[in-house]
């Protein structure tokens, strides 16, 4: 095992003191594949779909992108470090109801009820993490569990206090104006209004990105999911990190829900289900591996995008809408078989 | 001319059999302990839906007052759904209520439900299959009647392009209206399928639609959580396509106050909730059955501006 490791190390030494040319080291990293997907759908609907060429089409596909993209920064993240969460869709629903219910019903008061959410969103992750770390089951069935119950608890719950399976308006309450320029505003570009969730979508990633490169909390992650004994032997606080990758989780899940209560005003409690899937989809078509330990914040965004530009182009294309479900399969299928023979090709190149 | 004869019979049916229950319950000859009967009420609702909750208040409101016991379960695939109608029969409930949604996967365990001597309703979903399914009578709203309806308003409205938002491909009630739609609307039409309760993914796709076909000028949501939606979609694309929305909720209550959403067309779900179940409690206790081979319709009833002050207090608790 050590005559491996060392030797596996002075290989990575020698070719260091080769100085690899910067177009190669590009090539191999892990969202190269997923770049090469989103420049093949681009074109693709580009050519197929007059309407998609418009500035205002961008900004459609953008913010379908962002809207899966914010989650699906954070499920990398987690993924990367080894662990699943599978309910991060309903979580994002919870944290609206929360807030909304809390403002409406309890406290009177919009901003104490989007804290209360964010606390709540915080503690789901937080609870995630920990069931994992104590009870070593695997996070598919952790999270699954919590899944379904989030599930019945947000019915259950709203229709407790609301009496009603959707809650109440909250557009016309205190706050709700300043609420909605921070989380749903929109702002024009040469014409083209375009939603800020795209602009935090893109800060997430970039933040993301730096910290899984260029910090040790990024180490951190890296190590916790590719090889967590090493890792605990090396003194990486392994469970620390979990639960903190599901806090963040968390974190991005109350932030697209406050986007959500604030964009749409009422929040239905059966919504959410299903989007678990495409957070992690667009992780992995991303670059991420489902095993952990490798993969990029800045892919997962460009596997979102890849599914913005897939659901919205079908509709730009004007093709049979009965079809629909099976061009979005089909175009997803055609960029990551190209994104997985790309990044085999930039691999084996870069030998 | 046929189509006005049948609306007519189902019609007076309707009217007559609200006649018949509310004379029977001010007869205290009828008055029953507590709890007499069990009946189930089985539907294919999707759970957290605003509509099957109107639905169960009606079905409640009926068992209040009826003193019947009400066990209220739903599924929303076929074969789950399916399942329900065993587990009750299993139970020995006294009759059942059921959405036919799913005719072919239900029929079976109907048949059963049937040769146990329990007597069986349907409601809401099924407006072709509960005859042969044997079912005493239905309630509820001829779907492809109430597309109908939405086509010719549309026409009198002068739209000339529609597109028509489906939260729910496949379901047959849902492509029942577009199909009716279809049938009379005179201009362009087009249907766009939107993934369940995803708002974000719901608007960007009807934003799509608009940028990729400027020419719509209606969009008609099948749900009415929709619709609030679909007007911050035609918002956002800088069109000006109108909307009119099927179902009601209390917000779309108040967005036909405030003239942003022009229609909404009301089946009255608590009063499908709420007839089944009092069907149910007419043949047991006095062995009727209402609609005379006819489908008992309980929509369409069309809510603009012209009458929208006096459904809104009603759907502000819950029950319109």
């Amino acid at each position: 095992m050590n005559a491996i490791t060392e030797s596996v190390e002075t290989r990575v030494a020698r070719r260091q003191v080769q100085q690899t040319p910067l177009w190669k080291r590009i090539l191999k990293r892990p969202e190269v594949g997923a770049l090469g997907g989103v420049i093949l759908v681009f074109v693709f609907f580009y050519v197929m779909a007059p309407p998609f060429r418009q500035l205002s089409a961008l900004s459609t596909v953008l913010y379908q992108a962002s809207i899966l993209g914010i989650p699906a920064v954070a499920v990398a993240l987690l993924m990367i470090g080894g662990e699943f969460d599978l309910s991060a869709g309903v979580a994002v629903v919870s944290s609206s109801l929360a807030a909304s219910m809390f403002a409406t019903e309890v406290t009177g008061n919009l901003w104490i009820g989007m804290l209360l959410a964010l606390v709540l969103s915080l503690g789901i992750g937080a609870l995630n993490g920990y069931l994992l770390v104590r009870t070593k089951l695997h996070s598919f069935l952790v999270t699954l569990s919590t899944f379904l119950m989030l599930q019945g608890l947000n019915i259950a719950i709203t229709k407790l206090v609301t009496g009603n399976v959707a809650t109440a308006d909250i557009s016309g309450m205190d706050g709700f104006d300043l609420g909605q320029r921070i989380f749903a505003s929109s702002f024009h570009v040469f014409g083209t209004s375009v939603s800020i969730a795209i602009v935090y979508w893109l800060i997430f990633a970039a933040i993301a990105t730096w910290v899984l490169l260029r910090t040790r909390i990024g180490n951190w992650i890296f190590a916790v999911g590719g090889q967590g004994d090493s890792a605990r032997a090396v003194g990486i606080p392994v469970k620390r990190v979990k639960i903190g990758l599901f806090m963040v989780v968390g974190f991005s899940c109350w932030f697209t829900g406050m986007h959500m209560l604030f964009a749409y005003d009422t929040v239905q409690s059966g919504a959410g289900i299903g989007n678990e899937l495409l957070y992690i989809a667009s992780a992995v078509v991303g670059g991420c591996l489902l095993t952990g330990g490798y993969g990029s914040a800045a892919g997962s965004a460009l596997g979102a995008f890849i599914f913005g530009m897939t659901t919205e182009g079908v509709i730009y294309a004007d093709w049979d809408p009965d079809w629909f479900m099976f061009f979005v399969g089909a175009m997803l299928l055609l960029a990551t078989v190209f994104n997985g023979w790309l990044r085999i090709r930039a691999l084996s190149r870069s030998k | 001319m046929k189509t006005i004869l049948r609306k007519a019979a189902a019609c007076s049916a309707a009217i007559a059999a609200l006649a018949v229950t509310t004379s029977l319950h001010s007869a205290s000859a009828f008055a029953q302990s507590e709890h007499e009967y069990t009946f189930a009420m089985i539907t294919h609702a999707q759970p957290g839906d605003t509509f099957w909750d109107i639905i169960r208040k009606g079905a409640n409101a009926a068992a209040k007052k009826d003193h019947v016991k009400l066990l209220y379960l739903s599924n929303p695939t076929a074969s789950g759904e399916a399942q329900l109608v065993t587990n009750v029969v299993a139970q020995k409930v006294d009759g059942i209520a059921i959405t036919l949604a799913f005719p072919d996967a239900e029929e079976t365990t109907i048949k059963s439900a049937i040769a146990a001597n329990i007597p069986v309703i349907g409601f809401n979903a099924g407006t072709d299959a509960w005859k042969s399914a044997g079912l005493l009578s239905y309630v509820g709203q001829d779907e492809t009647i109430a597309g109908k309806a939405v086509g010719d308003k549309l026409n009198k409205l002068g739209a000339k392009s529609v597109v028509c938002v489906d939260q729910q491909q496949g379901a047959v009630q849902l492509e029942a209206r577009c199909d009716g739609i279809k049938d009379t609307f005179k201009g362009s039409f087009y249907v766009l399928y939107v993934p369940g309760y995803d708002m974000a993914a719901t608007q960007s796709r009807i934003v799509a639609k608009l940028q990729q076909d400027k020419s719509v000028d209606y969009i008609v949501t099948l749900g009415a959580p929709f619709a609030p939606t679909a007007i911050q979609a035609a918002d956002t694309a800088g069109s000006q396509a109108k909307v009119g929305t099927f179902d009601l909720t209390p917000r779309a209550v108040s967005l036909i106050q405030q003239g942003k959403l022009q229609w909404a067309i009301d089946q009255q779900p608590f009063v499908e909730g709420y007839l089944a179940i009092d069907f149910l409690w007419l043949n047991k206790v006095n062995g009727d059955v209402v609609g005379g081979g006819q489908p008992v319709l309980t929509g369409p009833a069309f809510v603009d501006s012209s009458n929208i002050a006096d459904v809104a207090k009603f759907a502000k608790a819950g029950t319109r």
